[in-house]
């Protein structure tokens, strides 16, 4: 679409995103989780994530997945097409913390004009999320 | 007296061997978790909204039909990654069975303490994207219980899920492997430690584990021993038989563990050496270490008559005593 969009043939193998800071504040965690149906306590009700030993509210699953493949389209652009996300989970996403997004071309495929990303997201505390989208390119 | 005995040391045991316990969650395998979960709503783009506005995503192929009409889209789609958003329960929760293939297994992962839960790994793949008006129906099944892991958190069984999303023309349009682990916290209680066996003690266990207790005879002069080794004391022959215990006995000595407290057992902890009663002439005496079941600490005084039980404890099968008259104890 746009200039600031890579074509497939743009991309090689080792180029990196524009990394994206993610301010956790509570109304983004909230949101994301009532966004996505998910009305587990732990994602919206302070008291009683820390009655159950959690520091504060945590990101749902859901939202960490939007985020991932919210960075991905960013760079990517409205004309990829992204056809997996996978991530490993590792520490919460409490609020009052920053999530720093960073990714890296990892894969080429020809045949199918797919771009492999390795994505990390890490806060204070370690890597919240870390993975791999496939996104197919123009 | 009056208060009923203690269960044994591995009350909220399974009574399952380890090899029993893995049988048994493998044969969740493959099994469908309910009924397939039809989607509240068609795709639709107030839900898009709500997800692109939290997310803070421009993408305008979301939410901006002109730009979605020019793109490879050709239309309006929805975030890839709400795959699983369509088909959330929403406030009330899932109305799953209570008593559903899952249930069960959560449940049987906690007779082994494996009760607190983080999940690991979240993995969608698309094979196309959603349109306002799709309207999607998700079948889970699970595909994997792994063998027992010891990782940062404690030890536990990673589960694996995998939801499958059809559209209303029964056409895959996606799928979600969902893995979890079920653990035990570290310094949690653990289990009772497995004994150290070996080529010459493997027998006696592996009868135990068929629910005997055996002495090892010596097949030259015929003299009973315990614990089993390879050579016979008296004639020197490494030839041997065995052969079954009558299942009664007497307290010869025991001990009380109060201090150090070893991980797995419960304390006061009785060790108890048993006059073993063993059919025919016993030239030595046959007596055995065991732990007690069913009995008052303070009800284990020496020469009190016991009857002696294979029972399950800790993923093995170990013999236990059990004081069958307490008029002689203590208190």
């Amino acid at each position: 679409m746009t200039a600031a969009h890579p074509t497939f043939d743009d991309v090689q193998v080792g180029d990196q995103l524009p990394p994206l800071e993610i301010p956790l504040d509570r109304t983004l965690i909230v949101a994301g989780a009532v966004a996505s149906r998910d009305y587990q306590d732990v994602h919206h009700d302070t008291e009683v994530a820390r009655e159950k030993g959690s520091k504060d509210i945590i990101m749902n699953i859901l939202t960490t997945n939007g985020f991932v493949g919210r960075f991905v389209t960013d760079w990517a652009g409205p004309d990829a097409m992204i056809r997996a996300i996978r991530i490993r989970l590792g520490a919460p996403n409490y609020p009052g913390d920053t999530m720093t997004m960073t990714g890296e071309v990892t894969a080429t495929d020809d045949n199918t004009s797919t771009v492999t990303v390795a994505v990390r997201g890490a806060n204070s505390l370690g890597d919240h999320v870390s993975g791999t989208v496939e996104v197919g390119l123009p | 007296m009056t208060a009923p005995p203690p269960p044994p040391a591995d009350a909220v045991d399974d009574g399952l061997t380890d090899e029993e316990f893995h049988n048994a969650l493998q044969a969740f395998v493959g099994r469908q978790i309910g009924p397939a979960m039809d989607a509240p709503d068609e795709v639709n783009v107030p839900m898009i909204r709500h997800w692109c506005e939290a997310m803070g995503d421009t993408n305008p192929v979301y939410l901006n039909a002109e730009a979605a009409a020019a793109s490879t889209h050709g239309e309006l789609v929805a975030p890839p990654a709400m795959l699983q958003a369509w088909v959330m329960a929403g406030i009330n929760g899932p109305s799953r069975d209570t008593d559903g293939p899952y249930e069960q297994l959560t449940n049987l992962l906690a007779t082994r303490g494996f009760t607190s839960v983080v999940a690991t790994n979240c993995e969608q793949t698309y094979d196309r994207y959603l349109r306002p008006g799709d309207r999607l129906s998700m079948v889970t099944t699970i595909t994997d219980v792994s063998a027992q892991k010891d990782t940062a958190l404690g030890t536990g069984h990673f589960i694996t899920t995998q939801q499958d999303y059809v559209d209303a023309n029964g056409q895959r349009v996606g799928s979600m492997v969902f893995r979890i682990i079920r653990f035990r916290p570290r310094g949690t209680t653990a289990r009772r430690p497995a004994p150290a066996t070996t080529r010459d003690t493997n027998w006696w266990f592996e009868a135990l584990a068929a629910g005997e207790v055996r002495v090892q005879r010596c097949s030259d002069c015929g003299l009973l021993r315990h614990p089993p080794g390879p050579m016979c004391p008296a004639c020197h022959s490494l030839n041997f038989d065995s052969v079954p215990i009558e299942g009664t006995g007497s307290v010869h000595s025991f001990v009380v563990v109060h201090h150090p407290q070893v991980p797995g057992f419960e304390y006061p902890l009785p060790v108890v050496l048993v006059d073993v009663d063993v059919a025919g002439e016993v030239v030595r005496p046959v007596r055995m270490v065991m732990n007690t079941a069913d009995t008052e600490p303070d009800a284990v005084v020496v020469g009190a008559p016991v009857r002696i039980e294979v029972r399950a404890a800790g993923g093995q099968h170990l013999a236990f005593a059990i004081v069958t008259d307490t008029a002689g104890g203590a208190s």
